[in-house]
């Protein structure tokens, strides 16, 4: 733990290559993605197929108010984490009533009717052009330009993140939400409100997930409708059962991992063979470490 | 202690309670009786505050508590053990007994009276650090019972104690529930083994189709020819 955020801290002396500190930079933002999901899949068990449509909402409103109406990031940044977290209040009332598979069909229909919306309300969004020119965030007389001062920005993102998630699944709220994930009825009979507390994880969840599409927006310049791709929130997904759902260490190593993995595939492996290989270590994962890895670990040191 | 009057609840377009009378007295043990569907896991639902009723009137110490919030009905002094899995599985012995006190913010007394739980069964003070699913059937019965208590109630409402428990497990579990009503908690009880329940019980309710159709004193329904015939096996 000491010995990783030592690591994290130090990166840009030890990473040379800027292409791997920009690695290191989408594994923060997908750390951030994958605690985010974590909230929601680990601690209460309801499945949003729909995370990408949060992080997109996160990037537009940021992107948007700094081109528009020429927000500072700093502002920009907390405005988009309350987009997203409206975004998830509506779909947590509207779908928390009835959960589970409902759930995931509304999060994920939302993200499609999102998606959508990016790319025909063309005044607004640039449609299918995207948005360019995201200005980089201002410190005072510097502007946050360089990999090196972004990876600190992205990791002090990481790091609230992580203390949010831990500070919220410490707490009252995430005892209740463990105990609604094990036995609802019995949940709702010592007193806990289900709706009201998943709603309430829903929105925290959402929230987070539009801090990351901020990061990502001022980090990239660029934001179009791919940030709304399915394959983001199945990206969010693995990464947090790989790494161990319900914990909070898990979604960290989740997201370095599944990060770093496709890039050093394709370092090491002809193009061809990347997705295969990728595949095979994730049903690898699936069959040896069912639980993720964090949990397994776990469980091999208390032996 | 506790009134119903006229009470009428249901899920959807079905009507679980048509019209529902009961009474509880402090200090009695109460039990209800009926058919599967009749409405008794529906009525101590309503009770606690899980279904909301569509009209009458729920009495609790002299407060109408119909359609307040399980929270509220739980701070007013009910607590329900309700039907099928009775712990969670994953959470300690303790964090189930902690569980029960969720609604209070007293934590000193909280912390007395997880004590006073161990000392009453022992077993879970031995097994604290322990997964709830890992007990055995009557040691999660007993965990159950322990963290009702842990909401310092003065009505335990019980849904089906014997549900998938040995014999000799179910009688423990009697035992224990006689105990509680002996320390001065009142219970309200909705049981199968009708036999078991009427001999433990000062009276009784039987319902049928959402409604009471029968009460008296426990020993008179042991006696009663319906009763006999419908629910005692003749």
């Amino acid at each position: 733990m000491a010995l990783g955020a030592v690591a994290a801290v130090t990166a840009p002396l030890w990473v040379a290559n800027p292409y791997h500190l920009h690695v290191l930079i989408m594994a923060g933002i997908f750390t951030i993605l994958a605690l985010s999901l974590n909230l929601l899949l680990g601690y209460t068990g309801q499945l949003s197929l729909g995370h990408a449509a949060f992080f997109g909402i996160g990037a537009y409103t940021s992107a948007l108010l700094a081109l528009r109406l020429e927000w500072s990031f700093w502002l920009a940044l907390p405005a988009a984490a309350l987009a997203s977290g409206l975004a998830g209040w509506a779909i947590g009332r509207l779908a928390l009533k009835l959960r589970g598979a409902y759930f995931v069909l509304v999060t994920i229909s939302f993200a499609g009717v999102i998606s959508l919306v990016s790319i025909n309300w063309m005044d607004l969004t640039n449609g299918p052009l995207g948005l360019p020119g995201v200005p980089p965030p201002a410190l005072g007389p510097w502007t946050l330009r360089t990999k090196n001062a972004y990876w600190y920005l992205v990791l002090a993102g990481a790091a609230l993140t992580y203390l949010v998630c831990h500070r919220l699944v410490t707490s009252r709220i995430g005892r209740a939400l463990v105990a609604l994930r094990e036995n609802e009825p019995l949940a709702e009979s010592v007193g806990i409100d289900g709706t009201r507390y998943l709603v309430l994880a829903a929105v925290v969840s959402a929230a987070l997930a539009g801090l990351a599409g901020s990061l990502y927006a001022h980090y990239t310049r660029f934001v179009s409708p791919e940030v709304f791709l399915f394959s983001y929130t199945v990206t969010m997904v693995i990464m947090v059962i790989a790494g161990g759902q319900g914990t909070l260490a898990g979604p960290v190593v989740g997201a370095l991992l599944f990060t770093v993995l496709p890039e050093a595939l394709r370092e090491a492996v002809a193009w061809q063979w990347q997705m295969l290989a990728y595949g095979v270590v994730l049903v690898l994962f699936v069959f040896f470490l069912p639980r993720g890895i964090v949990p397994t670990l776990a469980a091999w040191r208390r032996r | 202690m506790l009134r119903l009057e006229g009470l009428r609840a249901g899920y959807g377009p079905i009507e679980a309670l048509r019209g529902l009378d009961l009474e509880v007295q402090q200090g009695e043990l109460v039990c209800l009786l009926g058919a599967n569907g009749a409405g008794k896991s529906s009525t101590l639902r309503t009770i606690s505050g899980l279904l909301r009723p569509r009209a009458g009137r729920i009495v609790f110490d002299g407060a109408e508590i119909q359609g307040r919030d399980p929270s509220d009905v739980l701070r007013a002094g009910i607590a329900h053990c309700p039907e099928g899995r009775r712990v969670f599985p994953y959470l300690t012995v303790r964090e189930n007994l902690a569980m029960g006190a969720y609604v209070r913010r007293d934590g000193a007394a909280i912390a007395a009276d997880l004590e006073r739980v161990y000392a009453h069964f022992p077993i879970l003070a031995d097994r604290r650090r322990q997964a709830a699913g890992t007990l055995s059937g009557g040691e999660q019965q007993m965990l159950a019972i322990g963290r009702a208590l842990m909401a310092r109630p003065r009505l335990i409402l019980f849904d089906e104690p014997s549900l998938g428990l040995a014999p000799t497990v179910v009688e423990t579990t009697f035992e224990i529930i006689a105990d509680i009503r002996r320390d001065g908690t009142t219970v309200l009880m909705v049981e199968q083994n009708a036999r078991l329940a009427l001999r433990m019980a000062d009276r009784g309710y039987v319902m049928e189709s959402g409604r009471i159709v029968l009460s008296g004193a426990a020993r008179n329904l042991l006696a009663d020819d319906h009763v006999r015939a419908a629910y005692l096996g003749g």
